[in-house]
């Protein structure tokens, strides 16, 4: 497990030294590769606890882990055509942050010290940072800034809901740790006041990171300026570990007798992201951002899952794997499109079916399977979120939520189809970026992936989710 | 002792002030440099018999070091290549921004009394000052046009998280302290590079200029 | 014997103000090099003046020559109410800080009114910008001292700057230190020291206290320049107790005391001007209303 986590470092470290720009690119997809080969073996052993119970593996930590791992390996894949196309930048940081980053979500994965877990959300921040910049224009510049202070701004906000939990674990009688086990068996010694206001400020700290509501603000920026490889590895990685971050929180919050008070938060938190995107999407004109808000509301449909617990709370963690692996056929697909016709501005793109035969259905189908359409897996994911609504007694909050889905699939589809359909025209200058097995690969089998999850779910996978969603219920 | 380190806190907020008014970007970095500097010796103040000495004395020698000497150091590099010297007036204005510091420590000291600490408080101070620094850090980063003038407010901040970190450094791993102020380090790192990178490319560190991107 | 001790107080308040004078300017001409004026120069200012004709303008009425008097009446009746280096005042009484403020206040109104009697425009300026920055001091001035009574839980200024008084700097140290440095802001604009004023300008752009007394001379102006130096002395008075105060048993070692901390006081305010840069007009309501925030802060600490 430790092996995991330092592996990706030293590839990074390699990937660093060596001064060839064609060769890096293997480097990182032999890291990829080696990690999902590692965590497909933590499938099968389970190991316990290393570096005296700081790093375990759980259920949800190993779901984190698996969609990062997919992603990434995905994204290595992919890596491979985006650089190709772009021989004339230097890709040392690029390709260096990118393992650094791995290293980094799967710490978070396996955290189970909250102090750790913070250090390591804060080495994501720092990582990703140059990633986004690596279009080296004004606009990167500027979504690099809003990205570096509003993310930072919320890291410190975290550590100091930390500093809190701390201190309510610190009365009379507490464990005095981090430690999350330990918190959560000494529940009922943590002071209540002071949960609280942990949890206020650990959702505030880590809701910026995920990109909730109304800390949301770098997200469109973000995404949009960044390359599609990074919008992937953000939407699905970086969100998501943020999101086990805030799962860890609500685990110690229930233990303390504060559930109803953390759930009731997710709650609302998680249907205002949903409102933002609904509302942000209408007359988008740029698709990037388009997906930027889509991961919005997806994160805010993953709060409301938690925040309504029973079996929405399961269903949730269904989404956190089917929104990631999704998000990666979304984001990939549109950096071809983008790379394509040479712009993000829906007005200019038109006919993406015909000039990328792969692509651009991709986009199609991707956008069908994150609105909820079935067969697709998400659709389950979102009905049992539903279900699990009317369940616990919350009709109001269904209704709500499902005219909001609907209104998310009028809006998105207007663009969507817009760019997807059509005739390209001609083009000024011919440009020469076609669907090529690198690029457009990947996208394909991830697409499959979500198909195959929405028509059958392993077992294994079900009994992940139910003892995920167990220890944040109420 | 207990009075000294009332002075110190009271210093603290003080600074606080003194940065929220401060119309020249060198003076308020030297300040906030300052503050870390005074807040570096907290530790030495506060310790009690439970301390491992070594500990403490690192603590101390490395929020020094990182607060007061190297990332204002950076900044003012920073300043140098940008070739800025005053800030703009800011968004809310410095007399209301001041006022706004004001009330939230007047507001601090007032309630911080009610909150029930579960923990011997090492100071009675200690709480209301740390929650001062950080909501002058927050009015800092949210009014000030200047990128550089952001990087301050967040290392303000910082520097609250810091004093209330100190609550709990009875029992609580030598770890999480340094990772503050190890990723304190990186991430001004980083921002500074930014920094840079902004004046490049807007001859400017004016972040008025950074708002092409909007819905 | 504390009336003795009051009454000798008071006439050193009398006597040495124009010394004070003397030796902040003393300190600013070495810190410029120079040897400067003797120390008792000032005294010898106040009699050639006094020897002098005042010359009045046609257009002056009563009011320009009831200024001066007025505003050092006002000077010397708000001298009877402090108490100096820790012996009681000549006249104590419960609420005697308001009066004190409010009787500075007169005299600064007078000054104002003779200003601008005098129908010209220069000396209104400075009245109106005088009595600007005086309306923002005041609120830095009465939360200083209601730290005080809350501090001593005395309502005189007697009672504040009693003999207690160091002994309450070990439970409310910070919170008595935020008053001291807020006051001596006040002091500062109070009495048109740089930061906020330069003494010695003739520019028409930077000038506000001289400005308003312009047109006085002869014995009117020898009043003015001596009302200054009174007033100079109060303000220390108040911040030299309150800061240097020192629990000496015996009465008279207290004031000894005192007269020696007045002398520091002037010595850093003469340090203060030699080093620091008057400050911009639009910068002075800043530093007052930091002065004042001072204040405030100062009373939380205490309501505590």
């Amino acid at each position: 497990m430790l092996l995991l986590l330092l592996a990706p470092l030293a590839f990074a470290a390699l990937a660093f030294a060596i001064p060839s720009g064609r060769i890096r690119p293997r480097v990182l997809l032999v890291g990829a590769v080696l990690h999902a080969a590692g965590v497909a073996a933590l499938w099968v052993l389970r190991p316990g606890p290393a570096l005296g119970g700081w790093l375990a593996l759980d259920a949800a930590g190993l779901l984190t882990l698996s969609t990062v791992s997919a992603v990434f390996l995905a994204s290595g894949v992919y890596v491979q055509g985006y650089l190709a196309t772009h021989p004339e930048r230097d890709n040392r940081v690029f390709v260096g942050s990118l393992l650094v980053l791995l290293s980094a979500m799967t710490g978070v994965s396996l955290a189970q010290n909250l102090g750790l877990l913070w250090v390591i959300i804060e080495i994501t921040t720092l990582a990703t940072a140059p990633l986004i910049y690596f279009k080296h224009d004004a606009l990167s510049l500027e979504a690099t800034w809003k990205y570096l202070m509003v993310c930072s701004l919320g890291i410190a906000l975290a550590l100091l809901g930390t500093f809190f939990l701390a201190l309510a674990s610190a009365g009379p009688g507490g464990p005095r740790t981090l430690l999350l086990s330990d918190l959560v068996a000494a529940g009922g010694t943590l002071s209540r006041p002071w949960v609280r206001i942990a949890f206020a400020f650990l959702l505030a700290g880590y809701g910026t990171k995920m990109g909730l509501a109304p800390f949301h603000t770098w997200k469109p920026d973000a995404y949009g300026e960044a390359p599609g490889v990074l919008g992937a590895l953000l939407a699905a990685g970086v969100t998501n570990v943020a999101f086990l971050a805030l799962v860890r929180v609500t685990t110690v919050c229930q233990a303390a007798g504060e559930g109803a008070f953390a759930r009731g938060g997710l709650l609302g938190i998680g249907l205002l992201s949903i409102l933002v995107a609904a509302v942000f999407m209408v007359g988008q004109r740029d698709f990037k951002r388009l997906l930027a808000y889509s991961s919005v509301e997806h994160m805010g449909i993953l709060a409301l899952g938690v925040g309504l617990g029973g079996a929405a709370a399961a269903g949730a963690f269904f989404h956190m794997v089917n929104n990631g692996l999704t998000k990666g056929v979304l984001f990939f697909a549109a950096g071809n499109i983008h790379r394509a016709f040479g712009s993000k501005q829906v007005d200019q793109v038109r006919g993406a079916a015909r000039r990328l035969p792969i692509s651009g259905p991709l986009f199609l189908l991707g956008f069908l399977a994150i609105t909820g359409s079935p067969p697709f897996s998400p659709f389950f994911s979102e009905f049992a979120i539903l279900s699990g609504a009317f369940h616990v007694g919350r009709p109001v909050v269904a209704s709500v939520f499902l005219v909001l889905l609907a209104l998310i699939f009028v809006t998105m589809g207007s663009t969507v189809l817009h760019i997807v359909q059509g005739d390209p025209g001609a083009d000024e200058e011919p440009r020469q970026f076609h669907d090529r097995v690198l690029t457009a690969g990947p996208p394909l089998v991830l697409m499959l992936v979500v198909l195959a999850l929405g028509l059958w779910v392993p077992d294994a996978l079900t009994a992940l989710f139910e003892a995920a969603a167990s220890a944040v219920r109420g | 002792m207990a009075l000294w380190t009332g002075f110190v806190f009271v210093l603290v907020v003080g600074l606080d002030l003194v940065v929220l008014a401060s119309s020249r970007l060198r003076g308020a970095i030297r300040t906030v440099a300052f503050q870390g500097a005074v807040m570096s010796a907290l530790p030495l103040l506060l310790a009690s018999e439970h301390h491992q000495t070594v500990h403490v004395l690192a603590l101390a020698l490395g929020a020094l070091v990182v607060k007061g000497v190297v990332i204002p150091g950076m900044m003012l590099w920073a300043m140098r290549e940008a070739a800025i010297r005053r800030e703009l007036e800011p968004i809310v204005g410095f007399v209301p921004s001041m006022v706004l510091g004001a009330v939230g420590v007047a507001l601090a000291f007032t309630y911080s009394g009610s909150l029930p600490l579960p923990i011997h408080a090492r100071h009675t101070l200690l709480v209301p000052s740390a929650l001062s620094t950080v909501w002058t850090g927050l009015i800092l980063v949210m009014t000030r046009r200047k990128a550089v003038a952001q990087v301050l407010g967040f290392l303000v901040v910082e520097n609250g998280i810091f004093v209330f970190g100190l609550l709990l450094s009875d029992f609580m791993p030598f770890m999480v302290e340094a990772g503050v102020l190890l990723d304190l380090l990186a991430a001004i790192f980083v921002m500074g590079i930014v920094i840079f990178h902004i004046n490049r490319e807007f001859a400017s560190l004016d972040t008025r200029r950074l708002t092409s991107l909007r819905d | 014997m504390r009336h003795l001790v009051a009454l000798v107080a008071f006439l050193a308040f009398l006597l040495l103000s124009p010394l004070l004078l003397g030796v902040v300017n003393r300190v600013k001409a070495v810190f410029a090099g120079r040897t400067g004026a003797p120390l008792l120069q000032p005294y010898r200012d106040l009699r050639r003046l006094l020897g002098k004709q005042a010359v009045y303008s046609r257009t002056t009425t009563w009011v320009f020559r009831a200024g001066p008097v007025v505003g050092l009446a006002a000077v010397v009746a708000a001298g009877l109410l402090m108490s100096f280096g820790g012996a009681p005042a000549l006249l104590p009484f419960p609420g005697d800080f308001i009066l004190f403020a409010y009787l500075l206040g007169l005299g600064r109104f007078f000054t104002a009114l003779a200003a601008l009697d005098t129908g010209s425009s220069f000396e209104g300026m400075g009245a109106a910008r005088e009595v600007t920055f005086a309306s923002f001091a005041e609120p830095a001035l009465f939360l200083c001292l209601v730290v005080l009574v809350r501090a001593t839980g005395s309502m005189s200024l007697s009672g504040m700057l009693r003999a207690e008084l160091p002994e309450i700097w070990h439970t409310q140290g910070p919170a008595l230190l935020l008053a001291a440095v807020a006051l001596l802001v006040v002091a500062l604009a109070e009495n048109a020291r740089i930061p906020v004023d330069d003494p010695n300008t003739h520019l028409e752009l930077t000038m506000i206290h001289e400005v308003m007394v312009l047109d006085h001379s002869g014995p009117d102006l020898a009043f003015i320049q001596y009302g200054a130096s009174l007033k100079l002395f109060l303000f220390g008075a108040l911040v030299v107790r309150l800061a240097l105060g020192f629990p000496f048993s015996s009465t008279w070692w207290s004031l000894l005391a005192f007269l020696g901390g007045m002398a520091l006081f002037a010595v850093v305010l003469g340090t203060i001007e030699s080093t620091t840069a008057r400050l911009r007009l639009i910068r002075v309501p800043q530093l007052l209303v930091a002065a004042s925030i001072m204040g405030a802060f100062a009373l939380v600490l205490i309501l505590r």
